[in-house]
């Protein structure tokens, strides 16, 4: 078991509370001011709601985790998409770091395109900057289609860094232009890296131009009857696939996924399906929200990691259906998935229960983790965001009494009505109040705090410091977190999986992948190396006396 | 894998890049910080900047990769990253105690025109900490470029002469891994040479599991052996793509005398290294040193007749790719395809005066500021049968069935590498038992079953 060398921690860990405490009086008077409302010690005996500071700048040189608005459009939301050829407009780097690492999974049928193993760039240099660096990015579109020319991408997709917002090349007139002159539908994505304050503005950029350029736009209709689209689902080691595989076990028809192992083909007629259901909110809700508005598409809450989370949103799906038959269907794949791992469940149960977790990661999956955690007994310490907004944290309810901010104004929210023709009721008025009173994740996130027990910590932009901090003074068994403080974990003798890239394992979603994440988190807690870290003789006195030379 | 590369032919571009030979500027800078003692790197740009390099270099070492950053927001963008910077250099002081911080500039901060100088010249630094930097714009060069501009502004910020000669030697070991270092750490030991290694990745990205997480490791030059340089007898840069301007800075500075060198990558880059060393320290070739010399060329005898005539190619940074080629020319193979993706430097012209040495000009297609997309289509049209370079070729193996031999920067899909190293006679050694074992393995797996060689 990792953590057994630190003999100089406290033999208990902390209250969550004095734990704050204590990190925050380190700090000088600004830092704590700020920090402080980033840090909640969780009752829910108070009358109030407890509310957090999320979504705002972090106060620079503090060794956040955060990244950058074009991380957050071209890494998580665009960067799965098969058949668009993406170049990034910008010097080498940013592109370069979005090839290949995000392991958001890809394959496609023979003849399909599948641009997923490349990166494109413009590959800026000094005289761009000074003279500006349209017509290389101009060039650079004829010279992908030309590349691609059978079977030709279905869009291209222009993604901006850094300088060239500050240069002023309107990527927007470079593509429209390259639109006409090549035919083929062109969309430009300003997410500079400055805009917003994290990864999160580049996703509602992203969810702003598929919006207007790409779903509505085939109206293809499904072919069966159970038709919806996955949303927020990014593939991650697969787990979109498995998410597929149970829905279309169910008689469920997947339309599209947004993003995992997604194609323009397939989102061009999302408005064609019947329901939209919700994996990661944080990255897509402006989607499920502008797809409501301009067609009437109805969304769900739902989430996929974790035994009973996938239960419960396998049922609130074919709740919403009402149709007897599939809800009986529903029923049966449930109980035959649980049949087949029940065996494994039991095991890792009783190797794993009472174990407790510490969970830091992006804007979704430190509660979806939760979730899952719960289901093999393993509590949860503290656990926060890097880049989620209040709503993640307290529930959508808290939406209209969220404060814009300047770096908030800067980023377009689109106002948008009903689309002549496509927007469709799916269910009468009176019908759609019943679903949204019945059921509880109907166009609703409840957020992280309410499963939350009393007295864990929920932190909102966890730097280093108060990384090292919190696993000395709370001691969790395991922290799930990213790449970056993986092996600051790890060094300290503390267990850690990533649960961004999963450690290159999975998939972690549905049934079977809970028992992969289970074997993987029981690996790491159980592995016979950290019992090695200790030399022997740093335990056993290895220098014996002598007497007078024996 | 990679099925949509067109097969016909190969495509001219002049804008488009694709799967990259290089990345930018300022995660060399972070990756050179890294390598002086108590220092924390510090990304004067956006938070992805900091956020990829620290993801990037953590995927190469594993090992973490700590530095800070400027967080600029919109409206920084607008009114300069000045205010940033410094609540920035406060916080690392006050909460992380950094001795000193080494800040690098991005394609952001530089568009923009921040005065670094000025902005440092203003601030309060408390007593005895340091803060310097380096302009690193990401649309200038790559990653190599941006670690030598550090390794030089180490030198411009803080070497003096204090007027009494150290007769320390000053090797700058090049943008190699923390296991390269050690081991030319190894020959400066068995030379008894005086040195300072600048910077040291060594102790900092291979830091031993001790159960304790240091957040600045035992390693890492000590900052006053930077400013000490000034008084050195003499400097050996090794590559000169990331560590002669450092050579130049101190030369220009305090006028030390420097000898730039190859990455000593194969037999012949080696012997340079050695000799200069031998001619520095006025002492002949330890003994040591010859047995490893002796223990390399005997494998290489041994095992020729595998490599000879194989047609290889190698890609990455320039000074190691040069070292790479060199060997693989020394081992009897033909190198057929060498790229690297950073610019400038004479590197086309470097490696054809390698070929030169063996006839083999014209079996070769050598290009810089290439990229992997291009290099693939090469290989599509004409076939080897080696890859050398680093992770980013495991595409181009698995769609075009090559075997690939790991090397250089970035390796991301493999552990242990950064401990182990390929410079000097030991990393020959190591390097040519992966190409053998590869060109080995695949003769076993695509044998018929009775030419299978049970001994080889």
């Amino acid at each position: 078991m990792p953590g057994v060398l630190e003999l100089e921690k406290p033999l208990t860990p902390q209250p969550a509370d004095t734990a704050i405490e204590k990190v925050l009086d380190s700090y000088e008077a600004k830092v704590f001011k700020n920090r402080k409302k980033h840090m909640v010690s969780v009752d829910h005996t108070l009358d109030t709601p407890q509310e957090i500071a999320a979504n705002v700048r972090t106060i620079p040189g503090m060794l956040t985790h955060r990244g950058c608005c074009y991380a957050g459009c071209k890494g998580v939301v665009l960067g799965p998409i098969k058949d668009a050829l993406t170049i990034v407009h910008g010097p080498i780097g940013c592109s370069f770091y979005t090839w290949g690492t995000r392991r958001h999974k890809g394959r496609s049928d023979a003849g399909e395109l599948n641009l997923v193993p490349y990166c494109f760039s413009t590959d800026m240099r000094e005289t761009d900057i000074v003279f500006g660096g349209e017509k290389k990015l101009f060039k650079a579109i004829e010279e992908g289609l030309e590349l691609f020319g059978d079977p030709k991408p279905s869009a291209v997709f222009i993604c901006s860094t850094c300088p060239v917002g500050l240069i002023g090349d309107d990527i927007n007139a470079v593509a429209a232009r390259a639109e006409e002159a090549f035919g083929v539908k062109t969309v430009a994505f300003s997410c500079e890296g400055y805009k917003g304050v994290s990864q999160s503005a580049g996703h509602h950029i992203a969810n702003n131009q598929l919006i207007r350029r790409v779903i509505g736009e085939v109206d293809e209709p499904p072919k069966t009857k159970f038709s919806l689209n996955i949303l927020g689902e990014y593939n991650i080691g697969g787990d979109s696939w498995e998410t597929e595989r149970l829905l279309k076990r169910c008689g469920i028809e997947v339309v599209s996924v947004m993003t995992g192992d997604g194609s323009i083909t397939e989102i061009e007629r999302a408005h064609m399906a019947d329901l939209n259901i919700v994996q990661c909110h944080r990255s897509i809700n402006y989607i499920a929200e502008m797809m409501h508005d301009q067609y009437a598409t109805p969304w769900l809450k739902v989430n996929f990691v974790g035994i009973q989370a996938t239960i419960k949103s396998l049922r609130q799906i074919a709740e919403y259906y009402g149709d007897a038959e599939l809800t009986q269907r529903v029923e049966e794949v449930i109980a035959d998935e649980l049949a087949d791992i029940q065996e494994d469940l039991d095991y890792l149960k009783e190797r794993l229960s009472g174990k407790t977790a510490a969970l830091y990661v992006g804007g979704s999956r430190s509660h979806h983790y939760q979730q899952l955690l719960r289901d093999f007994g393993v509590g949860t310490v503290i656990a926060g965001y890097e880049f989620a907004h209040r709503d993640d944290y307290e529930g959508r309810e808290v939406i209209p009494d969220i404060k814009i901010d300047a770096d908030s104004k800067n980023i377009e929210s689109l106002e948008l009505g009903p689309v002549e023709g496509k927007y469709r009721l799916r269910f009468p008025e009176a019908k759609l109040d019943e679903l949204k009173s019945n059921i509880d994740s109907f166009e609703y996130y409840e957020g992280m705090i309410k499963e939350m027990p009393n007295a864990t910590l929920m932190i909102d932009d966890l730097n280093h410091f108060e990384t090292e901090e919190f696993i000395r003074l709370l001691k969790p068994d395991v922290f799930f977190s990213g790449i970056k403080d993986r092996y600051v974990l790890q060094k300290s003798g503390v267990a850690s999986r990533q649960l961004h890239s999963y450690d290159y394992q999975g998939p972690y979603a549905g049934f079977k992948g809970a028992i992969n994440f289970g074997n993987d988190l029981l690996m790491c807690l159980y592995t016979p190396i950290w019992e090695m870290i200790t030399p022997p003789w740093r335990s056993e006195p290895v220098l014996t006396g002598t007497i007078g030379g024996e | 894998m990679l099925d949509a590369t067109p097969r016909d032919k190969v495509y001219e571009r002049t804008a488009l890049v694709s799967n990259p030979c290089k990345t930018c500027q300022p995660v060399g800078a972070l990756y050179a910080a890294l390598g002086v003692h108590k220092t924390m790197p510090h990304s004067h740009g956006s938070q992805g900047c900091a956020a990829f390099h620290r993801m990037f270099l953590t995927r190469h070492f594993k090992e973490p990769a700590m530095a800070s950053t400027s967080a600029f927001t919109e409206g920084a963008s607008v009114f300069g990253g000045g205010a940033n910077l410094k609540t920035a250099v406060r916080n690392v002081f006050d909460v992380y105690d950094a001795d000193m911080i080494a800040v690098h500039t991005t394609c952001l901060s530089e568009t923009i025109g921040d005065d670094l100088h000025a902005f440092i010249s203003d601030m309060d630094i408390p007593d005895g900490k340091r803060v310097i930097y380096a302009n690193t714009p990401s649309y200038v060069g790559s990653h190599i470029t941006g670690f030598s501009s550090m390794a030089a502004a180490f030198i411009d910020h803080l070497a003096e002469k204090s007027g009494k000669p150290s007769g320390k030697l000053v090797v700058v070991p090049g943008y190699v891994n923390p296991g390269d270092v050690r081991e030319l750490k190894d020959y400066l030991g068995e030379f008894g040479i005086k040195y300072t290694m600048l910077p040291d990745v060594s102790d900092v990205m291979d830091s031993p599991m001790t159960g304790t997480f240091e957040l600045f490791p035992k390693g890492g030059t000590p900052i006053e052996e930077v400013v000490a340089t000034g008084d050195a007898a003499y400097l050996l840069a090794l590559g000169s793509w990331a560590s002669a301007a450092c050579a130049n800075a101190l030369k220009r500075k305090h006028d030390v005398d420097n000898r730039v060198l190859d990455t000593p990558i194969g037999v012949a880059a080696t012997d340079e290294w050695v000799m200069a060393l031998s001619k520095f320290a006025s002492s002949p070739v330890p003994a040591a040193i010859e047995v490893q010399r002796g223990q390399l060329i005997d494998c290489m005898l041994d095992v020729h007749q595998y490599l000879d005539g194989k047609r290889v190619a190698i890609a990455g940074d320039p000074d190691i790719v040069i070292g790479l080629t060199a060997f693989a020319l020394e081992c009897g193979l033909v190198p057929a395809y060498v790229i690297t993706g950073t610019p400038g430097g004479g590197f086309e012209e470097r490696i054809t005066a390698l070929l030169e040495q063996y006839n083999l000009v014209d079996k070769c297609w050598v290009k810089s500021e290439a990229d992997y997309f291009e290099l693939h289509q090469r290989i599509i049209q004409q076939p080897v049968d080696l890859l050398l370079g680093p992770s980013l070729f495991k595409q181009i193996a698995k769609a075009e069935d090559i075997p690939l031999v790991r090397a250089g920067f970035p390796i991301i899909d493999r552990y242990v590498h950064p401990y182990q190293p390929i410079v000097g006679y030991r990393g020959a050694l190591r390097l040519l038992e992966a190409m053998s074992n590869a060109i080995l393995d695949r003769q076993d797996r695509d044998c018929n079953d009775e030419d299978l060689e049970f001994v080889m």
